[in-house]
């Protein structure tokens, strides 16, 4: 089953490399991994994204500890939290179909970025489910290209990490402003 | 006070204690090189080969218990190292390894002898630095010796750019802050997971202690015997825990594993419970997992909690150093004899137990096992014994009694052909008043011989025992065993192992036949220097029992009996 990690690093170079060829020799599968800055300077928060079972989500987080430069792992599958991920899709429109695609961006709550002759740019935060279901209605106009970040996530109320990293401020859930995050 | 990036390396190195360094100089480590030489606490040794360096701290480390220390240059010194890394990795060994690096500005460039050491070796160490400025030295140096001595110990490489060893910064030892462990989650074990392993070991009708390489890192010798003497638990030996118990110790009832003693492993198959104290359940000991230790109860004592359930399902885990777990356990285990589990581990010996193989007649063939044996009874059993990998290291294992410590010196994870010859140097200069001797095949021994010049040139005095038995001997025997016969690539020819070693200035000589072999011991023994005898033995013999790789512990392969009798082989 998918299980989404929350991982706190030491902001230095070369971290991002251990933690991936971390996951790949002990051979476990990246779905998605995250990474960005934190509200503390020189720390970075991971989401990553694996699918494996109770024994692997055990020790994938004890080799991550195994680190030097991890600071925190949580796995936060089984704990209330949000997850959000955030895509751009450049889909092909034509006078006709222009109107229809913003009216479907409004539904899903979407926002239009980029309009051109031929092609409409379209912004969605949500979680997967909901950006899958948004591909979905835009295949059928001709998807031109798309991107999407991976999850980041993060646990709801005052539950989370334990770890000496202080949590982010809560954050405003429906807005996707402010959100720091590349994809790898 | 100012000081070079380099003359901080050296002042915090000596300062971490160490006194030996196993190097080979090139381009980019040459400011440090040139600063060594005002640092006349550090001894320097050059290598042949920045592999032997490597093994050679390595050997000082697992000798000492202190952390060994080997350099290298850039490039091809730095990739030299690899094989070495990768073992000191796999047994949780501390070394720290330094390698110079371009200058800063022309990382990335592809410039001359420019490698990406740091990225290379990430798999393989603890953990890596690449160092880029002089006032970023000290800190890593201390941090590199503490992660690579603390908790699971293990290798740690520092890169250093050659401006970072040229340039200059203010260095005070006294203001440089000690390096921190990383906060961890406290996985120690509840109160609650201390009853359970007490109640499992208490009422155990057949247990089993299974006794590795953990026992001798965290120093827990005195705890593990009053255990398992309170308790008169049987213990059984990983091929890295040779030494945690005597030899002759009535509990000490030998390997475990792929060659391991054949009781020893059915008494496996038959427990109820083993309590696993630092060892790792790796494939070369439990054979098939899926039917390794069937009615076993386990109980697992481990500082590395990413070994805990890795490959074998326990019932407790007690996570943390040995010796603080079993300190807490000890007052809770009760007296026990044991009387019936240990009478039918010595049925399962039969009178294999007490054959000595060196009263079976001479039939004209020199076997390895006897060149082992002579060797455990002229040393009385007190050398340190430092072997390469392959037969001979499986009779070493077998037949050399090993009643201290840290007297067995082998490569068991990574089994690197090439490690005895060089780690037997390293573990010389760490115990230089004990008798060192290396125990090799033929094979392996031409894989690192180069350092013959290192012993030479250094006027180190060493014993050298060559098992020459003109094959690839453990390869030779998966062919003989599973490839019909078919010895492709496995026979060697070799040179003159005698002239050779006097080629290098050194005292040698051949040995053919049984009776020869006790003499040519003392005379190497007696010789004030360093000694190599070429034993050239038996050519298709096996090392029996085999579990063969995959198989079920217990269904090993048994000598036919037609060849010769052998303590361990019956
Ligand atoms: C560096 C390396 N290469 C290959 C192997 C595979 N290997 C394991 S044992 C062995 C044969 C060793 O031959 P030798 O050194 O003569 O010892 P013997 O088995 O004959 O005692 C080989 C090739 C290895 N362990 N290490
Ligand atoms: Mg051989």
């Amino acid at each position: 089953m998918l299980n989404t990690f929350v991982v706190y690093v030491e902001n230095k170079p070369g971290v991002l490399n251990r933690v991936a060829s971390l996951f790949r020799r002990r051979g476990f599968n990246i779905e998605s991994l995250t990474v960005g800055h934190t509200e503390k300077s020189g720390i970075s928060r991971m989401t990553i994204v694996t699918d494996t079972d109770a024994a692997g989500t055990y020790r994938v987080e004890t080799n991550l500890y195994k680190l030097v430069n991890v600071i925190s792992v949580e796995n936060i599958t089984a704990t209330p939290s949000v997850c959000r991920e955030l895509a751009m899709i450049k889909v092909a429109a034509t006078g006709e179909t222009r109107t229809q695609l913003m009216q479907l961006a409004t539904v899903f709550r979407a926002r239009v970025l980029d309009v051109a002759t031929a092609s409409l740019t379209i912004e969605i935060t949500g979680t997967e489910d909901k950006i899958d279901g948004l591909l979905d209605v835009l295949r059928h106009y001709g998807i031109i290209e798309m991107v999407r970040t991976g999850r980041v996530a993060m646990a709801r109320g005052g539950s989370g990490n334990g770890a000496s990293v202080a949590l982010p401020p809560p954050a405003n859930l429906e807005s996707d402003d402010g959100m720091v995050a590349f994809s790898v | 006070m100012k000081k070079t990036g380099a003359e901080i390396l050296w002042e915090c190195v000596s300062r971490e204690g160490v006194t030996h360094v196993f190097g080979y100089p090139g381009g980019a480590i040459l400011p440090a090189y040139d600063a060594l030489g005002r640092f006349p606490g550090i001894r320097h040794i050059l290598v042949r080969h920045e592999q032997g360096a490597t093994h050679m701290a390595d050997g000082y480390a697992r000798a000492s218990g202190r952390v060994g220390v080997a350099v290298a240059t850039s490039g091809p010194g730095a990739t030299n190292m690899v094989t070495g890394i990768a073992t000191a990795m796999l047994d949780s060994s501390p070394i720290v390894c330094i390698t110079g690096q371009v200058g800063s500005r022309l990382i990335g460039s592809d410039a001359f002898q420019e490698v990406d050491i740091t990225g290379i070796t990430l798999p393989i160490t603890k953990h890596n630095y690449l160092v880029t400025r002089a006032d970023e030295v000290a800190g890593v140096v201390a941090e590199a010796f503490m992660i690579a001595r603390s908790g699971r110990p293990g290798p740690v490489l520092i890169d250093i750019t050659k401006d970072a060893q040229q340039s200059s910064c203010e260095f005070d030892w006294d203001a440089i802050a000690p390096p921190t462990h990383p906060a961890r989650p406290d996985r120690h074990a509840a109160p609650l997971e201390y009853h359970r392993a007490l109640e499992l070991i208490n009422s155990a009708q057949r247990p089993l202690v299974l006794a590795g390489h953990g026992i001798l890192l965290s120093g827990s010798f005195a705890q593990f015997r009053e255990l398992v003497e309170k308790s008169s638990i049987p213990v059984a030996l990983t091929l890295l825990g040779i030494g945690a118990l005597p030899a002759s110790h009535p509990l000490n009832l030998g390997m475990m594993g792929m060659h391991g003693e054949a009781w020893v492993n059915t008494a496996i198959q038959e427990a109820d419970l083993l309590i696993a104290l630092g060892m790792r359940f790796d494939d070369r000991v439990t054979g098939n997992l899926k039917t390794y230790a069937p009615t076993a109860k386990k109980i697992h004592v481990e500082i590395d909690p990413a070994e805990v359930n890795k490959n074998v399902p326990v019932d407790v885990a007690l996570i943390g150093d040995l010796r603080t777990v079993l300190q807490e356990l000890l007052p809770g285990i009760a007296l026990g004899d044991r009387a019936e589990w240990l009478a039918h581990i010595a049925e399962l010996k039969g009178e294999v137990a007490v054959r000595d193989i060196q009263n079976l007649p001479d039939n004209g063939h020199l076997y390895a096992a006897h060149v082992i044996s002579d060797l455990w009874r002229e040393t009385q059993g007190a050398a340190i014994v430092v072997t390469d990998v392959g037969q001979h290291q499986m009779w070493e294992a077998q037949y050399y009694k090993h009643d201290e410590p840290h007297s067995l010196i082998t490569s068991g994870g990574l089994g690197t052909m090439g490690f005895a010859l060089p780690a037997a140097i390293g573990a010389k200069f760490a115990r230089p008043d004990e008798e060192v001797w290396v125990v090799a095949g033929d094979g392996g021994f031409q894989m690192t011989m180069s350092e013959l010049a290192t012993v030479a040139q250094e006027g180190l005095e060493l014993k050298v025992a060559i098992i020459n038995n003109g094959y690839l001997g453990m390869v030779r025997q998966w062919q003989e065993f599973f490839y019909d016969r078919r010895y492709h690539a496995t026979p060697l020819v070799n040179p003159d192992f005698e002239k050779l070693a006097q080629a290098y200035g050194l005292h040698a000589m051949t040995v053919n036949h049984r009776s020869e072999v006790i003499p040519a011991v003392q005379a190497a023994r007696s010789h004030r220097g360093t000694a190599v005898i070429n034993f050239c033995v038996e050519q298709e013999d096996s090392v029996f029992p085999m579990v063969p790789a995959g198989a079920s512990l217990h269904e090993m392969i048994r000598r036919p009996t037609a060849l010769v009798e052998t303590a361990t082989d019956v």
